[in-house]
């Protein structure tokens, strides 16, 4: 056994050119379930160091929202020296480029987002790199409009497929950053090229990206261990103390982003993993709680600096700068043990440490059999800080395993095992007017969609515009699915994630992860032609732009299945119809009902809808009901989105939930008396029960 | 058998332990000054409610059909249960009973939110519907307005004397009683009448939980929509810090008397 291991309970994980982090996790880790007051609070060149970025931060907001950008070294895994924050008292080492929130340039998803990114803050990208991006090196979003058909083009300018990374990075791949950590990159070098010496040498095409893609992964290791050097430290061997575990993984996660601008770059399921190391450490004397917690402040600190070049309008569809460095936290395991421990209740006291921030998007994976103090932490962290995002481990377990984890903010993989192709959105609301319409847009009056007949008198009948929109939604499902064929193609062909697949399996099962937006438009929209008048108002062309509802209809978000079973169908219907359609590289599809930010754009997309919405107005997030259609309670909001299936919305099904404090419990200190015990599971402060309902709960999604 | 419902709540937090099923009773004899459900006062009979064909959507509905929906949420709230408030509940006594009694063939905890102005001790079949209704309570919550007879007058229109004879009833057969008290500036919230109210709390062995709710004005658009006079404009809600303080009042009654005993 390698020194590094040793202490470490051997299994299939450190035989010969094994990669199995789940089997060298569930030989090694201990649970927690005791509370936070062993938790230390953060030491004085924390303090410091993070008044440092603070400092930065603030900088940065007063500078417009960027510090710096690069602008003339094109950002690879190698590209830049050594950065610093103050290197004295930096515990976790590593920045994206060569100075702390200098924004890298990234060119091979597309050269004319990275110009704009620049030239909207007041930068310019050197001339000669434009020069090389657009004379002589193809870009993923060269190869993307190259390929699109005219139809593809319409239908993304009209807003009925959206927010395609046709221009960007496609993100939302999870390397298994934890391997850095227990095998460094020399075995996991061997590994990768065993792989390759045991793959198909028949020459398809498939088997020949294969190859390529396999010494692709192998360079991008061997940048990797050069990443390592730049900062003297040796990541070609096994980290060998906690230390360095945390450092080693960060490193695979930082290689990842110097790479890949991506939509959502995750982090994983780091936590208790690195609770192995930490213990060890622990047990041996080496070091303290206050040592290993900051170990984690520093880490946590990093992962809150990486920023990324982008453009307002980037920043428009996801209301903001994020990069969804999602961890995942907690869960249970497949034979039946908590997954929490010591190092779950560290990621989340860095809340407490450096105060609240929306990244890293610290996830708990929340199951009814976790940890009772665990649960109360939580609670009382998210009464804090409301920073917390929690998702159903229950559901995702019986799909995933125990080893998975959330890229973005509700798409679930198992770590280094599973990958998705983002697909970001079908706008079904303005599906169901082009099916009014006969593919007629109602904004442009351009005919976009196929020239069907469209609706004929002044009021709708629910049996015709069924009817109407099924074929519509067939003709959109069909677009939709090859408008994200050519994107993932391309972006295979000009922008391959290379350091992060080196961090998967060569197997890797392959999501294609449609979305879709409007549901509860839809919903309600249907209902109100099923169960009231709708009277349509038509332009001088002809063209319904209005609607006039008569009488009362039931609405999407109280329980009601007149409505629900609306939304059920729809999901289930367009789900059937992505189905039908060849998707790249065998990858299984599925889809997301989680616009969380980027509702607010597809709204102004939308024309009128049937349930009386106006244009502009925004599009519910996520399947979520529309904004106060919902008038009986939390339980009746929530259980109509329950009803959805996740069978057929498998990526995630998201329900944006804002709550008063008043409104989730009595005021501890103003109530005196008894109340069962029992009943204040996982709620702090409050005297009363937090609901434990999480179908896709999450506070913000990017996509 | 039907009842007429103002509205229901499928996620209640603050009415009882635990997440509850709420079910806002219409109707309420009393006119309190602060009472922030104006739109729950009017009184309707079976009657009344057909001839106005259900204009302002209210809901007249079984307990059979309220379990049954009641069902639907179970798996939210595991140490929760239904609470029946209002308006006054107990203006639909049969109604309530009717549907604890099904309640608790559900093992649903029952939890009754109620001013006690119904009880008369005098009326011999007023007081079988409540033995009758307690068989099937498990909490109930009472909502003393004040303390001091005059003065409850002038904020509800009605003696306190039905309410604490509730009181003294619920202790003889030691019922479990949460009271909830609403403080609002000049009216309750007085030290003497704070101090009163717990001194007289203190004689009872029942009272588990003591609720103060500091008054607010959030009724207030209610009373617009419904063109009714809002009789405490005047008043400022009142702060948590004086809510604290007028509880902390309200428990040294309470202990005062009861070190006595």
């Amino acid at each position: 056994m390698k020194a590094e291991w040793e202490g470490f309970n051997s299994g299939r994980w450190n035989k010969e050119l094994a990669v199995d982090v789940r089997n060298f996790i569930q030989l090694n880790y201990t649970p927690y379930t005791g509370d936070e007051t062993f938790l230390a609070g953060p030491t004085d060149s924390t303090k410091k160091l993070w008044d440092e970025v603070l400092d930065l931060f603030k900088q940065e907001r007063e500078h417009g929202g960027v510090l710096d950008m690069d602008t003339s070294i094109v950002s690879t895994i190698t590209s830049h020296n050594a950065g610093y924050i103050d290197k004295d008292l930096e515990q976790i080492v590593g920045l994206q480029t060569d100075k702390p929130l200098k924004r890298p340039l990234h060119t091979f998803g597309g050269i004319r987002m990275a110009m704009n990114a620049c030239k909207e803050n007041g930068y310019e990208v050197a001339p000669e790199i434009v020069e090389i991006f657009t004379k002589y090196r193809k870009t993923h979003n060269q190869g993307v409009f190259d390929a699109y058909t005219p139809e593809m083009r319409a239908a993304r300018k009209s807003g009925i497929i959206t927010g395609l990374p046709d221009a960007y990075g496609r993100g939302r791949i999870i390397g298994d950053y934890r391997r850095v950590a227990l095998y460094g990159t020399d075995w996991l070098i061997e590994n990768k090229k065993y792989q390759l010496s045991t793959s198909l040498v028949r020459m398809t095409s498939e088997n020949i990206r294969l190859r390529e893609e396999l010494t692709d992964q192998i360079n991008a290791l061997k940048e990797l261990t050069e990443l390592g050097n730049i900062y003297g430290l040796d990541i070609s061997k096994p980290a060998a103390n906690a230390k360095e575990a945390i450092q080693w993984v960060y490193f695979g996660y930082l290689a990842a982003v110097k790479e890949q601008n991506g939509a959502a770059m995750s982090l994983g399921r780091t936590s208790t993993f690195l609770d192995i190391y930490i213990q060890r450490d622990l047990d041996k004397g080496l070091i303290t709680e206050e040592q290993a917690q900051e170990y984690i402040d520093h880490f946590i600190m990093k992962l809150r600096m990486v920023k990324f070049a982008r453009t307002p309008e980037y920043n428009a569809i996801f209301a903001g700068d994020p990069t969804w460095v999602t961890e995942s936290i907690g869960g249970i395991g497949l034979d039946g043990r908590t997954l929490v421990t010591k190092n779950s209740f560290r990621y989340l006291h860095t809340l407490e440490n450096l105060g609240t921030a929306p990244e890293p998007n610290l996830t708990v994976l929340w199951s009814s059999r976790l940890p009772k103090a665990f649960k109360e932490y939580c609670a009382k962290i998210s009464i804090k800080t409301s920073s917390i995002q929690y998702e159903n481990d229950d559901l995702m377990r019986e799909v995933h395993g125990d080893d998975y984890a959330i890229a973005c903010c509700v798409s679930s993989m198992r770590v280094g095992k599973e990958m998705q192709f983002f697909g970001a959105r079908a706008n079904l609301a303005k599906c169901l007017l082009y099916a009014i319409n006969g593919g007629v847009d109602e904004k442009s009056k351009v005919q976009v969609g196929p020239k069907y007949r469209p609706v004929e008198g002044d009021y709708l009948d629910y049996d015709d515009v069924w009817d109407k929109y099924n074929q519509m939604m067939e003709w959109l499902a069909g677009l939709y699915v090859n408008t994200l064929n050519v994107i993932h193609y391309m972006h295979d062909k000009y922008s391959y994630e290379k350091l992060q697949m080196s961090l998967h399996d060569r197997e890797v099962k392959r999501y294609f992860a449609t979305g879709i937006a409007g549901l509860s438009v839809v919903a309600d929209s249907l209902s109100a032609i099923k169960y009231a008048k709708v009277k349509v108002v038509r332009d001088e062309n002809g063209v319904v732009t209005d609607y006039k509802v008569e009488g009362d209809f039931p609405k999407y978000g109280n329980n009601d299945d007149r409505v629900d079973s609306i939304a059920v169908n729809v999901v289930n219907t367009f789900m059937d119809k992505i189905r039908k359609h060849h998707t790249y590289r065998h990858s299984i599809p599925t889809m997301s009902i989680l616009t969380i930010t980027s509702n607010v754009v597809y709204g102004k997309k939308t024309g009128n809808t049937p349930d009386g919405r106006l244009l502009g107005e925004p599009l519910a997030p996520g399947a979520n009901p529309m904004h106060q259609r919902d008038t009986h309670g939390a339980a009746a909001s929530l259980a109509s989105v329950a009803k959805l299936p996740f069978a057929n919305a498998q990526d995630g099904i998201s329900n944006t939930f804002s709550i008063i404090p008043g409104a989730l419990g009595k005021d501890a200190q103003l109530f005196t008396g008894e109340l069962d015990v029992d009943s204040m599971d996982g709620c702090g402060d409050m005297a009363c029960k937090v609901p434990t309902l999480h179908k896709g709960i999450d506070d913000d999604d990017n996509n | 058998m039907k009842g007429i419902i103002h509205s229901t709540e499928s996620f209640g937090t603050v009415d009882g332990p635990g997440i509850r099923y709420v079910v806002f009773m219409q109707g309420c004899p009393m006119r309190c000054k602060y009472c922030h459900n104006p739109d729950t006062w009017r009184i309707l009979s079976e009657k009344d409610f057909k001839e106005n064909n259900n204009t302002d959507n209210r809901l007249y509905v079984s307990p059979e059909d309220i379990i049954e929906d009641v069902k639907r949420y179970l798996p939210y709230m595991s140490n929760g249960g239904i609470t029946v408030t209002g308006g006054e509940p107990l203006v639909q006594i049969d109604f309530v009973t009717e549907l604890f009694s099904i309640a608790k063939s559900n093992n649903i905890h029952t939890c009754l939110d109620t001013s006690g102005i119904t009880f008369d001790k005098s009326n011999e079949s007023c007081l079988r519907k409540f033995d009758n209704l307690m068989e099937y309570c498990d909490l109930v919550m009472l909502d003393i307005k004040h303390i001091d007879e005059d003065e409850h007058k002038k904020l509800t229109g009605f003696s306190n004397a039905h309410v604490l004879d509730f009181m003294q009833y619920l202790s003889d057969i030691n019922k479990d009683t949460w009271i909830r008290h609403v403080v609002v500036p000049d009216i309750t919230f007085i030290y003497e009448y704070l101090y009163n109210l717990g001194y007289y709390l203190g004689r009872f062995n029942n009272i588990k939980a003591l609720d103060v709710l500091p008054y607010h004005n959030m009724g207030i658009t209610k009373y617009e929509k419904l063109n009714i006079d809002y009789p405490l404009k005047d008043t400022v809600p009142l702060g948590k810090d004086e809510a604290l303080a007028a509880k902390k009042i309200i428990l040294k009654g309470y202990h005062d008397r009861r070190s006595l005993a």
